[in-house]
């Protein structure tokens, strides 16, 4: 069992000011979630009149992408390949202050607390994340197109992105460059992207520069950070394909 | 019973769904653009209906409580989706799926539904495939299928094992391209909460920005309902955090039936509670029942002194372990179905022979499968003499190029290591198989209001079989609901837009307002989850794996008093004008609250064992089944669809006989 | 896409900086392979630096291309680092970026600012006074009156007599080091090559950004010790 101090980022809503407060927890079990140990403190405020601290979880099993949390300065927290849900207690000593903050970027202004507002990935995504079929089902069989296992597996890890979006916030430049190559990347390693692979790459990039992400740096932080393990193979595939697009557009 | 008509065309059941299509009215290209239709929820089905119905020229309005349509719980489901391809050759086709989904439902799904479901499951792959999903792949660039439980032929297609994230990011994209069109609106983090019926049909719904909380009215020629099933009843189940019965329960409360609610799937392989603080179950592919096998100890002290720590499983001699399911099922052994395997954990947790602190765990081995593929691996590396090490370590690359990523979740969460010692596993609540009711065409009893996907009851029956719920959702979504509607809307091209400055909709509006005031005025004590752990523990306790008349009777009556307690006692801090989580969350326990108590009482209604559904009152007495569940197809052959009267005690059940026409009914057996 | 959009990219400007990179790079090697002939023989330095001195096209087209070059890759890495510090208007009030990326990657912009300020330095001691030497006083011959035979390996020597020059010679170069430690695979990354080679090239990245700068700081010891 474990007693902590936890410093949270508090704020209101998008127009107020925020800071940081800090707030006890006592009997922490070592086999919770960290956001079973949110719950606790939530459960804790409540019965005390206050209002509990606002974070985005919702699957509860690091597939959703819905959770963020910036954890003692590291997305997700100190553990590796996870997301802040599968994020256990164990990874904690008694006694310790965890600081909890959300993520930062200017492209994500904070909704509330630890809540912040992704639409800048969102809108990516309808730039160019798609690709333009009906869905009637008058497509050719499944079949009739062999794709060669190891683009088809590629394909698969890039598409495993969970646009959770750590990887702006662990990013020193709050660069959205491993997000959006994970997809140019999904669709370029597929013949069923090839047809509109010239006006995604450039469309996506040119909102996700509008957005106000920074530039990409290669630190490489995303890659360490991300919890489904993108490879930064991604960003430079999109350097590629932007090149040639940009180069070979009319 | 004329009140329930399911519609059902006429004819074969191999021609209904064309001559359907042929038969229907259609709306033309340029009057689609005058209607608009409301979506509510984004996963599988939901998703992939908004982006259809956007696509062929409707305005569509979406609506989701995350802050994505791609967060939507679809994106968890692990395993695959079945379609009848027949790429394997090894003899499947829509009639074998009809017959499997319809044989593992134990008769309790409608022949035309799962008919359809079946001819359509092709088509999905197809779709999917031309969206950029990249399903798992053989050498030589063509798909790869596995197997699942239940089932002869190998017609589960996957994207690791993350196949439901890959369709719903599909479907997701699909909608995209639509939102960037601007065909669809897509309201995000937005809650519905009640359903407006104007001259009896559909025209919109209230919802609730969950950001400003400001309550809004949008309106439309219908309003399609995709938010999924009811698990969260017993507070822990392996749905989302968020997943609720608030919209399907609204509708329900407005005139839409709701159907076998009591038909609940409890899933055998998730990583078991390990504390009170629990806030939700995580599921482990039943894919690992291929290889595990599943055991407790034989002797009660062995499994009393695992329960204090005393001993390890590893200890436990091979002679002195008690493989139940192989003992019980020697056909099936680990690979029953869901069901069974997990009435059958239980059974054994309750005698005592549990395995960790709480009791409520068995064990999933791979020690042998380790052996056996380290032999095997051994033979194909031409290593004559291996060590016990060197095939222990042959054996494990092999387990982990299968299961590699479930391996590494169940060490994140447990954090025992279980290439070395047995992994725990206990059944939780999965899937929801009851819903709303609805007609072949997927509409519900109110004109104008369809329900989709897990929400719906129609085509899983008593049991879902595994990788069948992605298979339902975007078979609803992308090719039966934009068929149907259609014919529907087709008397709806002259309305023209429906205002919302109308009574109807200052009513609803006002019913809506009430309710969030009181929660936010009362001077309650006690917190939401308070109220959502005593309903999930009655529920489980009573209304679970095993049902019997009293405690049905029990649960009804404490499900009543909590509901009673929730409504004096409730305390939300925060006020009504901005982001409040827990103001979310009452009104969605209030809404299991009265679900819980439909649920019980469908539960005690319905005195056979069938499916997801066992009652300790109807089992097989004698014979080779003996202590098995028993099916009684003389009094129970029909959909329970409940009308909602004010109370869910008062509710009046409307029965829709089954038919059978293409199979036979038969017990299931897995001995 | 137009073209007037392409430099406004992120991408564009990325690759932008890694190109110019990869020119001062292949410049940097071929400065210090010129040099170390100082640490042979005098003479053959002398024939080279009049060689490069007076070389109509190395005086008029590389020498601005270079120029350019350094002037490019520091003003858009400027341009750059000004746009990544507004993508985070509120920053953390605890970040560990230690645990996800190298001291260099993070610092790029100071070991750069470093290395900006030494080049200061350099063109005051050699740049400037050519300059001044060739188009000031129109000298071109490489001899200064009062000396024998051509000036640049005694100007060479003469300026590593000073051991604060020295010094502060070493440790510009140690920076330069860092920089080129993530900046010579972060260059290939950024113009998209990841491949099966980039294992390899990220080893001889290390190799380069070791060796390189350290050739020159032996050179600096070398004469710094050799004329006391």
């Amino acid at each position: 069992m474990m007693n902590l101090t936890l410093r949270i980022w508090r704020q209101k809503d998008s127009n107020s000011k925020g800071r940081m407060v800090d707030y006890k927890v006592t009997d922490i079990s070592e086999h919770m979630s960290f956001l079973e140990m949110m719950d606790v403190l939530n459960e804790q405020l409540v019965n005390s009149g206050e209002e509990p601290v606002a974070f985005d979880h919702d699957c509860r099993e690091g597939i959703c992408g819905m959770c963020s949390l910036y954890i003692n300065g590291e997305a997700h927290g100190p553990d590796r390949a996870i997301t802040t849900c599968q994020l256990h207690m164990r990874s904690f000593k008694d006694g310790d202050t965890i600081t909890i903050e959300p993520w930062r970027a200017t492209a994500f202004p904070v909704i509330k607390d630890l809540i912040v507002d992704r639409m800048a990935l969102e809108r990516i995504q309808h730039a160019g994340g798609f690709i333009s079929v009906n869905t009637s089902g008058n497509t050719q069989d499944a079949n009739s197109l062999p794709i060669s296992k190891i683009n088809a597996d590629e394909a698969m890890d890039a598409a495993a992105c969970i646009g959770c979006g750590a990887c702006v916030a662990t990013c020193k430049n709050a660069s959205a460059m491993l997000f959006v190559g994970a997809k140019v990347s999904q669709y370029a390693l597929l013949p069923q992207g090839q047809v509109e692979a010239k006006e995604r790459v450039l469309n996506m990039v040119a909102q996700m520069d509008k957005e106000g992400f920074g530039n990409c740096t290669n630190t490489g932080a995303c890659e360490v950070e991300c919890p489904k393990g993108i490879s930064l193979e991604n960003i430079a595939r999109m350097n590629r394909e932007y090149l040639k697009a940009s180069i070979l557009s009319k | 019973m004329a009140i329930l008509d399911a519609k059902i065309p006429k004819g074969p059941i191999k021609d209904k769904w064309t001559t359907y299509k042929d038969k229907i009215n259609l709306v033309n290209p340029a009057n689609k653009r005058n209607i608009d239709i409301i979506v509510v929820g984004t996963g599988l089905a939901g998703g992939s209906a908004a982006a259809t119905l956007a696509e062929l020229g409707y305005n569509v309005k979406a609506f989701a409580y995350q802050d994505s349509p791609r967060r939507a719980h679809s994106i968890a489901a692990q395993g695959g989706i079945n379609a009848a391809k027949n790429y394997q050759g090894d003899g499947d086709s829509n009639y074998r799926l009809f017959y499997d989904t319809v044989k593992g439902g134990d008769y309790r799904s409608r022949e035309a539904n799962v008919y359809r479901l079946a001819e359509v499951s092709g088509n999905i792959i197809d779709q999917c495939v031309a969206q950029g999903v990249p399903f798992a792949r053989d050498y030589g660039g063509l798909l790869d299928n596995r197997s699942f439980g239940g089932v002869l032929v190998s017609r589960t297609f996957y994207a690791k094992g993350q196949t439901g994230q890959q369709l719903l990011l599909g479907a997701y994209s699909a909608m995209n391209r639509q939102i960037a069109r601007g065909k669809i609106d897509m309201f995000n983090r937005h809650e519905m909460l009640d359903v407006v019926k104007i001259d009896g049909k559909a025209r919109g719904i209230i919802a609730r920005n969950l950001i400003t909380g400001e309550i809004e009215r949008h309106s439309a020629h219908a309003v399609v309902i995709a938010t999924g099933g009811y698990g969260n009843v017993y507070f822990l189940s392996t749905n989302a955090m968020g997943s609720n019965a608030t919209a399907a329960w609204k509708i329900h409360k407005k005139g839409a039936f709701f159907a076998n609610p009591c038909f609940t799937q409890i899933h055998p392989t998730c990583i078991p509670r390990s504390g009170d603080y629990q806030s939700k179950l995580t599921l482990m592919s039943e894919s690992l029942r291929n290889d595990g096998r599943i055991w407790v100890p034989a002797r009660i002290e062995d499994a009393k002194a695992i329960q204090q720590g005393q001993l390890k499983p590893t200890e436990i001699a091979e002679e002195n372990r008690d493989y139940y399911l192989e003992r019980r099922y020697p056909a099936f052994g680990n690979l029953v179905p869901r069901d069974v395997a997990s009435r059958a954990a239980k059974e054994r947790c309750d005698a005592g022979f549990g395995v960790n602190a709480t009791g409520e765990a068995v064990y999933l081995d791979f020690a042998s499968a380790i052996l056996r593929y380290g032999k095997e691996q051994a033979k194909i590396h031409g290593i004559s003499d291996a060590s016990e090490a060197k095939i222990i370590e042959l054996g494990k690359g092999i387990i982990e190029e299968k299961y590699g990523n479930l391996f590494q979740m169940y060490e994140k969460i447990i954090a025992e290591n279980p290439y070395e010692t047995p992994m725990m596993i206990y059944p939780a609540t999965h899937y929801t198989m009851g819903g709303v009711w609805v007609d072949y065409n997927l509409m519900t009893t109110v004109p104008g209001l369809y329900c989709i996907g897990e929400a719906n009851f129609s085509d899983h029956g008593a049991n879902r079989l595994g990788a069948s719920a992605l298979m339902q959702g975007l078979a609803d979504g992308y090719f039966v609901l934009p068929y149907t509607i259609g014919d529907y809307l087709s008397n709806d091209i002259r309305t023209g837009a429906i205002p919302t400055d109308t009574p109807e909709f200052d009513e609803v509006e006002k019913e809506v307002k009430t309710r969030l005031d009181f929660f936010v005025n009362n001077k309650g004590t006690k917190s939401v989850d308070y109220f959502h752990k005593k309903l999930g523990k009655v529920m489980w306790d009573k209304v679970g794996m095993a049902r019997n008349e009293k405690n049905l009777k029990e649960a009804i009556a404490e499900i009543k008093q909590i509901r009673e307690d929730f409504w004096k006692d409730i305390k939300v801090p925060g006020g009504l004008n901005e982001m409040n989580v827990e103001l979310e969350k009452a009104g969605r326990v209030a809404d299991f609250l009265e679900l819980g108590e439909l649920f019980a009482l469908d539960a005690l209604n319905r005195n056979e064992s069938c499916g997801g559904h066992f009652r300790e009152e109807s089992v097989e007495t004698e014979g080779p089944q003996k202590g098995e569940a028993l099916r009684d197809d003389t009094n129970y052959k029909y959909v329970a669809a409940w009308e909602y009267k004010g109370e869910p005690s008062e509710a009046v059940l409307h029965k829709e006989e089954l038919e059978f026409n293409d199979i036979e009914l038969k017990t299931r057996s897995y001995k | 896409m137009s073209k007037s959009g392409i430099l406004k990219s992120t991408i564009a400007r990325k690759v932008a900086m890694a190109l110019s990179a990869f020119f001062l790079m292949v410049f940097l090697l071929q400065h210090l392979i010129i040099n170390s002939t100082s640490m042979v023989s005098a003479d053959t330095f002398n024939d080279i630096s009049h060689f490069m001195g007076t070389n109509f096209l190395i005086q008029y087209i590389l020498q601005p291309v270079l120029l350019f070059g350094v002037v490019f890759h520091f003003i858009m890495g400027f341009v750059l680092e000004l746009k990544n510090r507004k993508s985070r208007s509120v920053k953390y009030a605890k970040n560990n970026g230690a645990a996800n990326s190298s001291w260099m990657s993070r610092n790029m912009i100071l070991t750069g600012v470093v290395i900006l300020a030494f080049l200061g330095l350099h063109f005051y001691d050699f740049w400037i006074p050519e300059l001044i030497t060739k188009f000031g006083q129109g000298n071109w011959s490489g001899v200064v009156e009062g000396h024998e035979g051509l000036r640049y390996f005694g100007e060479l020597q003469h300026k590593f007599v000073d051991p604060v020059r020295v010094g502060i010679y070493c440790l510009s170069f140690i920076l330069l080091s860092l920089h080129l430690l993530h900046g010579f695979s972060s260059a290939f990354q950024s113009v998209g090559a990841n491949n099966k080679y980039t294992r390899g090239l990220k080893n001889f990245g290390i190799a380069y950004a070791v060796l390189v700068p350290l050739g020159f700081v032996v050179i600096a010891l070398f004469h710094h010790f050799n004329h006391c």
